[in-house]
């Protein structure tokens, strides 16, 4: 009993020691935002850490809509985010006093997703948009086999439902009429979309390319009947063929500190649009160095 | 110096007990301030009986009807299976089963309600739901039946021991004459012990509701969150609760969505509030008649 105690008080020593120091010598960025960025954030901060030693990093999830809340409410320094950010919240950020910068930092493909028994390969976007607005209800109005369609959708905290709703849903009007039928499955993850999508025949859903694996059937998708139909890949998003591709944003307020600025340098460096590709997302265009 | 102790202790066990009731309070206040912000905007009839749930749309339309449909669907589900299989279990403990097999139990019941609800979501998720998708032969098993059966085990903690509490206070000559009249146990158990317990029964089976109604985190990960209008278990419903999980870091703060989230909260509110106090009034009858 009494080594045990001793023990904690050791180790709650250590830590004291440990964690005065660190937080007196180190700087911090707090980083928040969107669940698809999450881990190429994380990957970011390592790498970062990693040459910048004296430099703290944290970065958490919870949706776009969540982070920039955070940044809007000053709770953190750097929002990660897979949409843009709306004109109502850029008003709340403005009567805070922050004025917010935004920067474009990697290129995330939507893949549309089937189950690898249905015979349907290809979609124009017309399609997709009868389909989530249930227009199109059974998979032989597609050619495929008479079987009940299943449509998934992310939750609306999701950047990227707000993204397949304006781009695809909407054909890329952003006001226009057509909405998500109410029969579509809200899923409160990605990783949720995937599995159901690999479970279920007739279930279509959509989510980044990074999600897919081999127990799901990708989607070639077309604006037009004529095509050309583009399987979504980080090549086709690259060349700009296919067309569910969205940009990855982070977003600051007011002059950067230096460490966000080195941060922010870092992530648009070569060495950290490598780190985009690592991590299943498509990195911005490289000027040649 | 002993009274002026008395006087501070008392002092602050009062403050204790009064301070519930002043969270509860400015919960109540906070709730109502916010959320009846939108019906400004809004028709309060509109909202509780409109059928579309287009929060982020332009313009936005905030009806509740498929959600509050959505709960009580889940909620009439999860009673139908959770009450007989509580009822029986609360008898089976707290009248036929020997003293050991008693403990062992009532030790698993407890066990049952310390499960937290997102490991009960997620096990769900993947043994339940594909069992029903395979079992009925549907399109997808994220379904209402899902969401109840999962809350099934989330009530029966809460309705078996309330209710084993209420047997254990049917006094005991009243089974020990039953017997003695010549009764048999089951003869007892129906006539005697299960009427003179029964506004305890209630009252479990309403706080088991209760308990059911402002679930959130399971059923947000197995009912599939579609806000349509229910009209078979085998449906996909969203609940009032995942609504307001799911939706809340999208909003903006100050805006009608978000006044909208806490309108659906005043409702939940209003529903757990009635629930609570019919088990209040049923266990208040009981000490007045019995």
């Amino acid at each position: 009993m009494k080594s045990q105690t001793q023990r904690i008080a050791a180790m709650v020593s250590i830590f004291v020691l440990f964690y005065s120091t660190t937080v007196f010598a180190e700087q911090g960025i707090t980083i928040k935002g969107s669940d698809t960025m999450v881990n190429l954030g994380q990957a970011w901060a390592e790498a970062f850490m990693e040459q910048n030693p004296s430099a703290l990093i944290a970065v958490t999830g919870g949706g776009s809509g969540t982070g920039i809340a955070a940044l809007i409410n000053g709770t953190c320094d750097i929002t990660q985010s897979s949409r843009e950010m709306k004109k109502q919240e850029l008003e709340m950020a403005k009567q805070n006093g922050h004025e917010v910068q935004e920067f474009k930092v990697a290129i995330d493909a939507l893949a549309v997703i089937v189950h690898p028994s249905n015979s349907v390969g290809q979609l124009t976007i017309d399609q997709l948009s009868d389909i989530f607005t249930a227009k199109i209800t059974n998979w032989k109005e597609m050619g495929g086999a008479d079987q009940p369609i299943t449509v998934l959708s992310r939750e609306r905290n999701s950047g990227t439902h707000v993204y397949f709703l304006e781009h695809v849903v909407r054909k890329g009007n952003e006001k226009g009429p057509e909405e998500f039928a109410p029969t579509v499955l809200m899923m409160s993850s990605s990783q949720a979309i995937a599995e159901e999508v690999a479970g279920s025949r007739g279930a279509i859903g959509y989510l980044g390319i990074g999600y897919v694996n081999d127990r799901h059937k990708k989607i070639a998708v077309s604006k037009s009947v004529e095509g050309p139909f583009v399987l979504p890949s980080v090549e086709t998003a690259l060349d700009k063929t296919y067309p569910i591709a969205r940009p990855l944003l982070l977003y600051t307020v007011g002059k950067p500190q230096e460490l966000i600025q080195a941060f922010l340098d870092f992530v648009l460096s070569n060495e950290g649009q490598a780190i985009v590709l690592d991590m299943q997302f498509v990195p911005l265009q490289q000027k040649p160095a | 110096m002993r009274k002026y102790y008395e006087f501070v202790v008392e002092g602050l066990i009062l403050l204790s007990a009064i301070a519930s009731i002043i969270f509860v309070l400015l919960i109540l206040i906070f709730l109502l301030k916010e959320g009846f912000m939108l019906f400004r905007t809004i028709g309060v009839f509109d909202f509780l009986f409109g059928n579309r749930w287009y929060p982020i749309s332009e313009p936005p339309r905030f009806g509740i009807l498929p959600l509050i449909l959505g709960s009580l669907w889940v909620t009439l589900g999860a009673t139908v299976i959770a009450v007989p299989l509580g009822i029986a279990c609360a008898i089976f403990i707290g009248e036929i089963a020997p003293g050991w097999l008693r403990e062992i139990l009532k030790a698993g019941v407890e066990l049952l309600a310390a499960i937290p609800s997102i490991v009960l979501g997620f096990i769900g998720l993947v043994t339940l739901v594909p069992l029903v998708k395979k079992l009925f032969g549907l399109p997808t098993g994220l379904t209402a039946l899902s969401g109840s059966i999962m809350l099934a085990f989330m009530a029966m903690p809460t309705i078996v021991s309330i209710m084993e509490d209420a047997l254990n206070a049917v006094p005991r000559g009243y089974r020990e004459g039953s017997i003695a009249m010549g009764a048999t146990q089951w003869q007892t158990i129906r006539r005697i012990v299960l009427p003179s317990a029964s506004s305890g029964i209630v009252a479990a089976v309403m706080l088991g509701i209760g308990r059911v109604i402002g679930e959130t985190m399971a059923v947000m990960m197995i009912t599939g969150n579609a806000a349509v209008i229910p009209n078979s278990f085998f449906q996909p419903v969203r609940t009032m609760t995942a609504t307001i999980a799911a939706e809340m870091g999208e909003t903006v703060q100050g805006s009608e969505h978000y006044f909208a989230l806490f309108a659906i909260g005043i409702v939940l509110f209003a529903i757990t509030f009635a629930v609570n106090l019919l088990a209040d009034l049923s266990l208040h009858r009981k000490q007045t008649i019995g």
